[in-house]
């Protein structure tokens, strides 16, 4: 009997779905803005690659939305390790400092999921970590963004070897898979010995506070083992270098210069796009979506709902680009981008930007969405122009991520 | 008394010249002199007016500023700055990938000398043996590529592909249709790229397919639509692998009404195998200066011969040069035609650069140029496999059907990972032993890239001390990275601070501007 670990951070991805580029220290804010819990549902893709040989399989958790009720309701053998640390975990009630704060009806709802959302700290996953360590455990599967990673590496260092399943905001370490089914496959192929060499992967993260104002700060922060399959784990994302500013200006003026008057515009996030509000000349969130129309910015950072009420009705364009060596298009950094705008918007509305350095980084590899939505994933697939330059295409596949 | 030990197989005792030597301008010395010219006899002055014969408005204002020197410093300082090259006639010339850079033969040089004593504006019948290598070597272009006419004016490969971009530009002006659209692939030179651009084309990329290496014909039917004016590829592409699908691309392209344009920089692995026209192309060029050995140099002189199917030729630049059964004449043609390419340089481009080529192809025969292309295809056959063998070099598109042809791309990136030394350092390091090595372009498309074309020219032994050396600096990356990291160390500069390439205000290009922005 091979022992799995299993860690899921339940809270991990919902900042972003509200426009607030993270969920560290924020999760009150993300509940009120009608963030929906998504890491289960994420863990559960992965677990399902594992089902084939669940018999074979003990999976180690912790209780209740940390793992355990997920592994036992889809029928693994399951041992969940008690982690006393001083947050609480799993039977925690709900945090109240978010429920001293909500008194309308509608607060209804934003208490029934923060008793979903209970405030776990990253204590908690590091306890978790530690335990799964003392049970010498055959792989350690977590679900949840940079933040989340850091602690794994807290916890366990590079003793264990680890599969991280994507469902953070912030995915900038190359720990985590390019999405949870191929987490999932990659931990069944490394289980059934099908891969038996692991690499170390660079830990990575951002300080979320100068991300929400701007900055992209990325450091290491560690490394953890995993399986050592190229094509499913992550490329290290990159930033742009000093020398792609000519190339980020060249493709605002091949964007600007096809803008078209009473056409609704929402520019997307990162530097690439940046440089169309610059020439612009509009104030720019760099992490976010800005709203503009006819030369002027209707919102800065809008997200979801805001989104829509500027573009229904209205022909509307999204500008965007891909995140670094990710090749993401969609799920990467930009969940205001909800499978309900981007339907809005429709697929041929899409202005999608990349310096070609950013391009060359995934060596003819398709750009990928993850949406959330498998539907909207398959309709976004096919072939697009990405803006390189000034009167200048490249050619690029769109695949679901 | 030993005899002298040659055992070593790498150069490791190699040290190129150094010599602080100033820009020409700051040797000058007011008044003095290399040659004194003798003032005309009095019967010359008689017929001649001299400067009085110009027109005002063409005289110069102030003295040409031109330095001022004896003959020995100006013999000293080119022959310093010659040390100071690495040039094809001292090292092995294996590193120069994409370049094509082969022996040049000695004699064709000296053949070429003759023509300095040539004018272009000289009468057509005191020209007639030039005239005739033009009008041959078009012949025996035309039958190496199948297009039926060829223009030597081209000054390089970039205008070789400028002048197909603007003979497809004149294509459709005289058809009268609006298509400003040519497609590309990343791995084409970037001048596949550039040159349309120039002519006012919006450029689309074609991405190579990640297991081939090459693009998908899936993917060029994403690009091309009813702007689609043209396809201009190489083939080879720099990667050195061969796209077998290429006919049924341009088949694409001619299907939805755009021209195809063949970018030959890469037929040294191709002359008497294969052949543009029977691909479909409706065009190509070839860098005399790299196939046909004339030879590449710094950027010049150079000819991008450009050949054209007959429908083309009249949008080809003017002259052309004809053959009316007894004498060989300057066909212009096409000037009359007012969609016509026009002129792209003076004159009928670099006469000497067609000259040695037409000696070379002379010299070799066409089993001999089919031999060229065996033994550049077969040298880099053993280089591919014999640094295969080592573990610090890799190649991608490897599944086994898509054998390099003339050169090939690897990847350093297992060195630079166990290491930490890339191909920027080995590139450096490599100097050191009187060795060029070269990347890629820009950007990396792989991971730490290595490109090499051997060419026909070295022996079995050239390519071995190559390897050797290689072999060699990759031992140091493990044992002793530091110093690769601070090379070169016995080449002419250090390493060069490229960070002035994005401020233009830094530049100076020449004498005037280096004053102008750099007083004491």
């Amino acid at each position: 009997m091979k022992k799995i670990g299993l860690i899921i951070n339940p809270v991990a991805g919902m900042g972003g779905s509200v426009g607030l580029k993270g969920t560290d220290h924020v999760v009150e804010e993300a509940l009120r803005r009608g963030a929906v819990p998504g890491s289960e549902k994420r863990a559960e893709t992965a677990l399902r690659e594992l089902l084939p040989y669940k018999d074979e399989l003990l999976i180690c958790t912790g209780a209740g939305h940390m793992g355990g009720e997920l592994a036992q309701r889809m029928g693994f053998r399951t041992e969940v390790l008690p982690v006393g640390t001083d947050t609480g975990a799993a039977d925690a009630p709900v945090d109240t400092a978010v429920s001293a704060d909500l008194k309308t009806p509608a607060d209804a709802d934003i208490l029934a999921a923060s008793a979903f959302c209970f405030a776990t700290a990253g204590s908690d996953t590091i306890a978790l970590g530690k335990r799964l360590l003392n049970e010498q455990a055959d792989l350690l599967l977590f679900a949840g963004g940079d933040g989340t990673a850091r602690d794994i590496y807290q916890a366990v260092g590079t003793e264990l070897v680890c599969v991280g399943i994507p469902a953070g905001v912030k995915i900038h370490s190359p720990v985590y898979a390019k999405n949870p089914g191929a987490a999932g496959k990659l931990a069944a192929m490394w289980m059934s010995g099908w891969i038996k060499r692991y690499e170390e992967k660079e830990v990575l993260d951002i300080d979320e506070d100068a991300y929400r104002s701007g900055h992209i700060n990325t450091a290491l922060y560690g490394y953890l083992k995993i399986p050592a399959e190229r094509a499913l784990t992550q490329n290290r994302k990159a930033p742009t270098p000093l020398s792609d500013e000519a190339a980020i200006e060249s493709i605002a003026y091949e964007v600007t210069d096809h803008m078209e008057p009473d056409v609704v515009y929402l520019v997307g996030a990162g530097t690439t796009t940046r440089g169309v509000m610059k020439k612009l000349g509009l104030p720019n969130t760099l992490i976010g979506v800005d709203v503009v129309e006819n030369g002027k910015v209707l919102e800065n950072d809008a997200y979801g709902e805001r989104i829509l009420s500027h573009i229904r009705g209205k022909r509307a364009k999204l500008i965007l680009t891909v995140t670094g060596g990710q090749g993401f298009l969609f799920g990467r950094g930009n969940q205001q981008l909800t499978p309900e705008v981007i339907r809005t918007v429709g697929k041929e509305n899409l202005i999608i930007l990349a310096t070609s350095s950013k391009l060359a980084e995934l060596r003819g590899n398709p750009l990928l969405v993850d949406t959330g939505d498998d539907a909207l994933n398959e309709e976004l697939c096919g072939y697009y122009r990405v803006i390189t330059g000034y009167k200048e295409y490249t050619v690029c596949r769109v695949a679901a991520g | 008394m030993k005899r002298i030990d040659r055992s070593e197989k790498v150069n490791v005792h190699f040290h190129q010249a150094k010599w602080n030597e100033p820009i020409i301008y700051e040797l000058s010395t007011p008044g003095e002199r290399g040659v004194l010219v003798n003032s005309p006899e009095e019967e010359v002055a008689k017929e001649v007016k001299g400067v009085d014969a110009l027109p005002e408005g063409m005289k110069r204002s102030t003295k040409l500023n031109l330095p001022e020197m004896s003959q020995s410093r100006v013999l000293r300082h080119y022959a310093r700055l010659a040390q100071q090259t690495l040039g094809a006639d001292v090292n092995i010339e294996i590193g120069q990938g994409t370049c094509t850079v082969k022996y040049s033969p000695k004699v064709n040089d000296q053949l070429a000398n003759l023509l300095r004593e040539y004018h272009p504006l000289q009468d057509e019948s005191t020209v007639q043996g030039i005239l005739q290598v033009y009008y041959d070597t078009d012949k025996y272009m035309c039958e190496i590529s199948g297009m039926d006419h060829f223009s030597f004016q081209p000054g390089g490969g970039s205008q070789g592909i400028m002048t197909m971009a603007s003979v497809i530009r004149a294509y459709f002006k005289d058809k009268g249709e609006d298509r400003d659209e040519i497609i590309t692939t990343i791995y084409s030179h970037p001048s596949d790229a550039a040159g349309p651009a120039v002519a006012g084309f919006k450029i689309i990329y074609l991405q190579p397919d990640p297991v081939t290496g090459v693009p998908t014909l899936e993917q060029l039917k994403a690009a091309a639509g009813p702007k689609t004016a043209g396809y201009i590829v190489a083939n080879p592409e720099d990667t050195g692998v061969y796209n077998s699908h290429v006919k049924e691309f341009v088949d694409y392209i001619h299907s939805i009404g755009g021209l195809c344009a063949y970018d030959q920089a890469n037929a040294n692995g191709l002359l008497g195998v294969t052949r543009a026209r029977d691909a479909g192309f409706d065009m190509c060029f070839f860098n005399l200066h790299k196939t046909f050995s004339t030879p590449h140099g710094c950027g010049g002189p150079a000819c991008g011969a450009t050949g054209v199917q007959k429908d083309l030729v009249k949008y080809l630049p003017a002259p052309l040069v004809g053959f009316d059964g007894k004498k060989y004449y300057l066909d212009y043609e096409t000037v009359s035609n007012p969609c016509a390419v026009g002129k792209v340089r003076e004159w009928l481009g670099v006469a000497p650069v067609v000259l040695k080529a037409y000696c070379w192809i002379r010299s070799l025969g066409p089993n001999g140029l089919y031999q060229v292309a065996k033994t550049a295809v077969l040298n880099n056959n053993y280089l591919f496999k014999k640094l295969m063998e080592l573990p610090e070099v890799s190649a991608y598109y490897e599944d086994g059907n898509n054998q390099r042809v003339e050169q090939a791309r690897y990847s350093l990136e297992n060195l630079e990972k166990e290491t930490g030394i890339g191909t920027l350092d080995i590139q450096r390091r490599m100097m050191d032993f009187g060795m060029h090595y070269w990347t890629s372009h820009h950007p990396f498309y792989l991971p730490e890239p290595m490109t090499l074309e051997p060419t026909e020219t070295p022996s079995k032994k050239d390519i071995d001390e190559y390897i050797e050396t290689l072999k060699y600096v990759f031992k140091e990356a493990h044992e002793n990275p530091e110093i690769i990291k601070t090379a070169p160390h016995r080449s002419v500069t250090h390493q060069v601070d490229e960070s002035g390439m994005d401020d233009i205000k830094t530049w100076a290009l020449s004498w005037k501007t280096y004053l102008k922005k750099y007083t004491e």
